[in-house]
């Protein structure tokens, strides 16, 4: 085996690995529920939003 | 806990989101008094400040000043607020602020001296080199420290945009810096020959695909969806994008050297390579614009969304022109004209510069415990300023690069040349003027915008915002 066969599984695998991103990404359908959190990640932080903003703290909650 | 550790450093995020204006200032001045130069040579003045040692001072001023401070700004910034974290070492985060503002000032000096290892967007010597190689792998523990001590689940995906920049940054500095030095401040590429070129290719357009895309699209993954108030459109095509760019992106870098002594499979494979970026680059693209789907109207009366949305148009146009011109017949029309300055100034003006702008004035009142900006007129103002200026200087680039292309291929009957190269120069003047015209428009908007913030700033609060447990989450 010389290192063209290595450079040739090198794409087959990479290819393989995309493959099973977009399987992961697209074919799970319990993957749904982690992805919508994770895509409202950027607004679970209400609080911080207020403070930097200048608004009055909302007192329902504390810093941590 | 201490009281620092229940707060977000919010201090090197400012020091490099003010930095961002400031260098996008002086970074684009250089571009315009080299665009003027080009309009009227006698403004060369001597050796030092001639166009051939200003031109690079621009291009990394512009890149690594500006685009840089706009990335650590942001990011530091991100990584903090999607982690519920406050920044990992932040000793060592100021030692990035200030290093990377002396690289920039070693950079300012050592170029007009005429000090150069003659490797485009990788021109400095040695011992900066090695300054840099220092505060970026000091980025990189802040950040993936930040990451490791996040208290939520997930990585948001604007994370893993920057992480893949700061890794891939580091990775390409490393091997193309590469070189032997022969003295404080002269070094010799490690690399000859072919290699040397595709190892500068390699580095080059790669620092275009995680330098100026990857770690502006974490940007755009975090500012646009907080701006418009509402997630991103499709979190599993940003995951998809997310690799399709990691897989291809690192083989598009021979379309730089068609025609070249570069075997000629080597320069089939970038092409390829190159036209399939367009289908994770538009990924990206449709993922953010559509972000404001059944919210247009936020578009009508918010300058930050104006900025934002726009530069995803311009990410949109620049990267289909991108693959079409690593076309090799295309290329053989395209190549060191004009229309590839244009192509780079529609990436770089209206895609990196409006995103960075964009979040840079999200930021500025945030971090100056301010509501919004001093002005949002002038906001406004900037915008149309800004974005009739990159208008001006991509057509009259365009249009002087098709002509250049078509002059300089154009042959008689007979088989001689049907014009000098001096008259393609010379045919090209007007279009130059037209540049000028749009850098100086596009500069003029940054200076309103360094008006605006220290007008922001002026009477601004510096207190640190307190880090929240995240709402409806589990650690």
């Amino acid at each position: 085996m010389d290192i063209n066969d290595l450079r040739s599984i090198m794409t087959v695998v990479s290819m393989m690995t995309f493959i099973g991103i977009v399987w992961w990404a697209y074919g799970i359908k319990a993957n749904k529920k982690g992805f919508d959190e994770a895509a409202n990640l950027p607004f679970a932080d209400d609080e911080a939003e207020r403070a930097e903003t200048g608004l009055p703290r909302n007192e329902k909650r504390k810093a941590s | 806990m201490s009281e620092t550790q229940s707060t977000y450093n919010y201090k090197v995020v400012r020091q490099f989101a003010v930095m961002t204006v400031i260098w996008g200032i002086v970074g684009m001045l250089v571009g315009v008094i080299i665009a003027a130069q080009l309009v009227w040579p006698e403004l060369n003045f001597g050796p030092y400040l001639s166009y051939g040692r200003l031109r690079p001072l621009h291009t990394n001023a512009v890149i690594f000043a500006f685009g840089g401070c706009a990335l650590f700004a942001t990011s530091y910034y991100v990584v903090q607020r999607t982690s519920h974290a406050r920044l990992f070492a932040g000793g060592l985060a100021a030692f990035t602020f200030w290093g990377w503002q002396l690289v920039i000032l070693a950079a300012a000096v050592t170029l007009p001296l005429g000090f150069t290892s003659g490797k485009e967007y990788a021109e400095l010597e040695w011992p900066i080199d090695i300054l840099i190689t220092l505060v970026w792998v000091s980025y990189a523990v802040v950040f993936f420290g930040t990451i490791a001590k996040r208290t939520v689940s997930h990585i948001y995906v604007a994370n893993w945009f920057y992480g893949a920049f700061i890794i891939a940054v580091a990775l390409l500095h490393l091997v193309n810096s590469a070189a032997i030095p022969v003295s404080l401040t002269k070094s010799y590429s490690a690399y000859a020959g072919v290699q040397d070129a595709m190892v500068q290719w390699w580095y080059g357009h790669n620092a275009v695909g995680f330098f100026l895309t990857a770690g502006f699209l974490g940007m755009m993954y975090y500012f646009v969806p907080k701006q418009a108030g509402r997630p991103v459109y499709s979190y599993r095509l940003s995951v998809v994008h997310f690799w399709a760019l990691i897989f291809t992106y690192m083989w598009a870098g021979p379309h730089h050297l068609h025609y070249t002594a570069l075997p000629d499979w080597t320069q089939s494979v970038g092409m390829i390579f190159s036209l399939i970026l367009l289908a994770p680059s538009w990924g990206g693209m449709i993922n953010g614009i559509m972000t404001l789907s059944g919210a247009w109207n936020k578009l009508r009366d918010d300058p930050i969304l104006k900025f934002l949305i726009t530069s995803l148009s311009f990410y949109g146009m620049s990267t289909f022109e991108g693959p079409m011109m690593s076309i090799k017949t295309v290329n053989a029309l395209s190549h060191y004209t004009d229309w590839t300055v244009g192509h780079v100034h529609s990436g770089a003006l209206g895609w990196v510069a409006m995103v960075s702008i964009g979040a840079i004035y999200y930021l500025l009142p945030r971090l100056f415990g301010k509501a919004e900006m001093s002005s949002v007129k002038l906001i406004t103002v900037h915008f149309w300023v800004a974005t009739i200026g990159v208008v001006l200087y991509i057509a009259s680039m365009w249009i002087a690069g098709v002509m250049q292309g078509l002059m300089w291929r154009a042959v008689n009957a007979d088989g001689t040349l049907t014009y000098s190269f001096v008259e393609a120069v010379k045919g090209s003047y007007p279009f130059w003027a037209i540049r000028f015209l749009g850098g100086v428009l596009f500069l003029s908007g940054m200076l309103i915008m360094a008006y605006n913030m220290f007008k922001t700033i002026a009477g601004g609060k510096t207190e640190d915002v307190p880090v929240v447990a995240p709402v409806g989450h589990h650690a």
